[in-house]
């Protein structure tokens, strides 16, 4: 597949590999922040070609995983409302919320559609004038821009049947979060190739300067995540610190403007919870007040009970990098992808969905404690 | 497979009393009575369905299998094929894979109210030329209505009776460390099929089903290497990964899959990374796996590479006694993952 095949090349793999070995001298701790490298990483068995010092450490980028189960509860309330359809990306449907998940209301009768794309869910309230159709838009900076095109053209359609239940999340804030935490042990970040293909680089200069960390842009595939590594390594085995781009043939250091103007047009920035990491300032978009009735929080309503997160799920200290998959006493058995405890064993880019579908302890060595 | 279309063209619809299914379709009177008479059993005649009893009459002689599965594909039309082809082809083949050649099928409808005669009639012209394919007889059936909204438009159940190959020996047990394990050809084109028409996820595509039946091709394979297959199953849903979770779990020995040589249609390939759909995964029809012994695995892929259902055919992997119960894959870069259990249904991803 072009485009693909010559990102997943073995003897650039293999070269990649070499002189990662070659270069490094010391333990680093590394973080990839979005949940489709982590995914990437297991899956093409990347963990076990690399130096032992380099201990990559799985981040926060899972839309799905971050999402609160407060607004699993929203999302699962609206959908539960007689002549209510809601729509979602498919990854949300089996994330439990406090009681069930929206697979299950599902199977219950509720009305609830997987969708690829939020402009459907418009097509979708235009062919049904008498239902209220509402989009879960979740997502980091990636989805905002479609989710916010489908309210401005909900709006051209003075379409009164239509709203979005917004929980979009934001990358820069959480990395300080994590940063910033006094546990932290992240030297380096791969920061996800995808969101920055919408906003840029602008954003990570501060985050570089004021952590002294250095941070790499980096794509999803085998060769572009070794790539990413290595330039981390580089300039961690250099003492240097500084943002750099791999995934140059996607990112531009400005984003894609016309994606930004139309994810400003819709959305203001404002706190968001996060599920296992909690309330990061400024971290979230919602809504704001000129699209007031294309917020489905105001046009129903919503002010459910805050619901809290499971509390024998370690998702938080997973996302921030404090612990891996295995070393949750309920991994792959209290908690497995029927009966997930928590979102980061459902979601198809969660870390506990990606080492127990592709990584096992019975051919890998356990993994090393921070 | 031809197209529905031209089959319509030599087989064109009767005149029926209603342009659509109605309950009294369902009833067991006059109006089911001449559904079945223009509809069924004019256009499926032979000679045991002509006896038009409540079930069919006749004498077997020797190891038989018995299989029966139903069919509730969305949409009912899809690239390629039909819920009433696939029907045949399905039952058909599961009795291949126990090593059998189908002789009987037995044709079970649930068809929902408002269901277009025209849509019915598609099916079951389809029906018709698929079992003639598979040289396999439709004894008898049953045809029930639901009301509009407790169906989707026509469910189809089939069973079928097959003569067991005397040269077959299919069973897991027989599979040892060294076994290799064979496709028939391309992974995922059926589902991939299916996808690309499927409300809400509609991509454009000329990617066909390549439902068919697998009963004359594997009755062949069977006379000329007998107890050298091993195993053999048809990965339907849950596709290629869910077969060898289910095997390395009862034979308790590890199954070694690597990447390179999984053959996946290139068309089909680029629809799952858009979609964010692992081929493993996704399901098959017309294809089938077997496990076969390491001496004669070369030749059975070189006899059924010359035949039309296994041009694509190909070793995937090998069984060993290394990871006991597990099925692992070596990626395209060298690295090593488990393939695990399909968990419920395979959902696309958000970003």
């Amino acid at each position: 597949m072009k485009y693909l095949s010559e990102y997943r090349d073995p003897e650039m793999v293999e070269v990649f590999i070499r002189e990662i070995h070659r270069i490094t001298t010391k333990p680093w701790t590394l973080m990839e922040i979005c949940g489709g490298q982590t995914h990437s990483l297991v899956k093409n068995g990347i963990l076990d070609m690399l130096p032992k010092e380099i201990n990559m450490v799985h981040g926060p980028g899972c839309p799905v995983c971050v999402t609160s189960i407060s607004v699993i509860d929203e999302a699962i309330h609206l959908a539960k409302q007689p002549g209510t359809v809601l729509c979602s990306f498919g990854d949300m449907l089996r994330v439990p919320g406090s009681a069930k998940s929206l697979l299950e209301v599902k199977a219950e009768g509720a009305d609830v559609r997987i969708l690829y794309s939020p402009l459907e869910a418009v097509q979708l309230a235009k062919d049904n004038p008498d239902k209220q159709v509402v989009f879960f838009a979740v997502g980091f900076e990636t989805t905002a821009p479609a989710n916010a095109l489908s309210v401005i053209q909900a709006d051209h359609l003075r379409l009164n049947n239509y709203s979005i239940l917004a929980s979009h999340v934001l990358v820069p804030p959480a990395m300080e979060a994590i940063l910033g935490d006094e546990e932290n042990r992240i030297d380096a970040f791969l920061a996800a190739g995808h969101v920055c293909t919408i906003m840029g680089m602008e954003e990570y200069y501060p985050i570089v300067e004021k952590y002294q960390c250095p941070i790499v842009v980096t794509g999803f595939e085998p060769v572009d995540l070794l790539q990413g590594i290595l330039m981390a390594v580089q300039q961690l085995e250099a003492g240097i610190y500084k943002l750099e781009n791999q995934y140059s043939r996607s990112v531009q250091r400005e984003g894609n403007k016309m994606a930004i103007e139309t994810i400003t047009e819709v959305f203001d920035v404002g706190d968001r919870a996060w599920r296992g990491l909690g309330n990061i300032p400024q971290s979230g978009y919602e809504v704001n007040e000129r699209y007031r009735k294309y917020n489905a929080r105001l046009k129903f309503n919503l002010d459910l009970p805050a619901a809290e997160e499971n509390k024998d799920c370690i998702s938080g200290d997973i996302m921030k990098g404090l612990k891996k998959p295995r070393q949750c006493p309920n991994f792959g058995t209290r908690c497995v992808p029927e009966h997930p405890l928590g979102a980061p064993m459902v979601s198809s880019e969660g870390a506990c969905a990606a080492y127990f579908h592709y990584s096992n302890s019975s051919i890998q060595e356990p993994v090393s404690t921070l | 497979m031809m197209s529905t279309d031209k089959i319509s063209l030599q087989c064109p619809m009767p005149k029926f009393d209603f342009d659509v299914i109605t309950m009294g379709h369902g009833s067991g009177g006059l109006l089911t009575h001449r559904l079945l008479q223009s509809g069924v059993f004019d256009l499926l005649s032979n000679s045991l369905l002509n006896q038009q009893h409540d079930g069919a009459s006749f004498h077997l002689n020797g190891n038989v299998a018995f299989s029966t599965d139903s069919y509730v594909i969305s949409p009912v039309f899809f690239p390629g094929g039909n819920i009433g082809d696939l029907a045949v082809n399905g039952t058909v083949n599961d009795l291949a894979m126990c090593g059998a050649k189908a002789e009987y099928l037995s044709l079970g409808f649930i068809l929902e109210e408002g269901l277009r005669m025209e849509e019915f009639w598609k099916v079951l012209v389809s029906i018709k030329h698929a079992a003639a394919k598979a040289d396999v007889r439709i004894v008898t059936g049953d045809t029930k209505v639901v009301e509009k909204g407790k169906g989707d438009k026509i469910f189809i159940n089939t069973s079928g009776i097959g003569y067991i190959h005397p040269n077959a020996a299919i069973h897991h047990g027989n599979i040892r460390a060294g076994d290799r394990i064979i496709v028939s050809g391309n992974i995922a084109t059926h589902g991939m099929a299916i996808m690309s028409v499927r409300k809400g996820l509609e991509f454009e595509t000329d990617i066909e089903t390549d439902s068919t039946n697998l009963n004359h091709t594997v009755i062949a394979l069977i006379e000329k290497f007998g107890n050298d297959i091993k195993f053999l199953r048809d990965p339907t849903r849950g596709g290629v990964a869910s077969v060898l979770n289910e095997i390395a779990e009862l034979t308790r020995l590890g199954y070694h899959l690597d990447q390179n040589a999984l053959p996946v249609d290139e068309r089909v390939d680029a629809a799952c990374e858009m979609l964010g759909l692992d081929p493993l995964y996704v399901a098959n029809e017309g294809l089938f796996m077997a496990v076969v012994s390491k001496e004669a695995a070369e030749q059975f892929v070189s006899t059924l590479r010359k035949d039309a259902n296994g041009a694509n055919a190909c070793i995937i992997g090998e069984v060993s006694e290394q990871y006991p119960g597990k099925v692992t894959m070596k990626s395209r870069i060298g690295g090593t993952r488990i393939v695990s259990y399909l968990t419920g249904e395979q959902l696309p991803r958000i970003c």
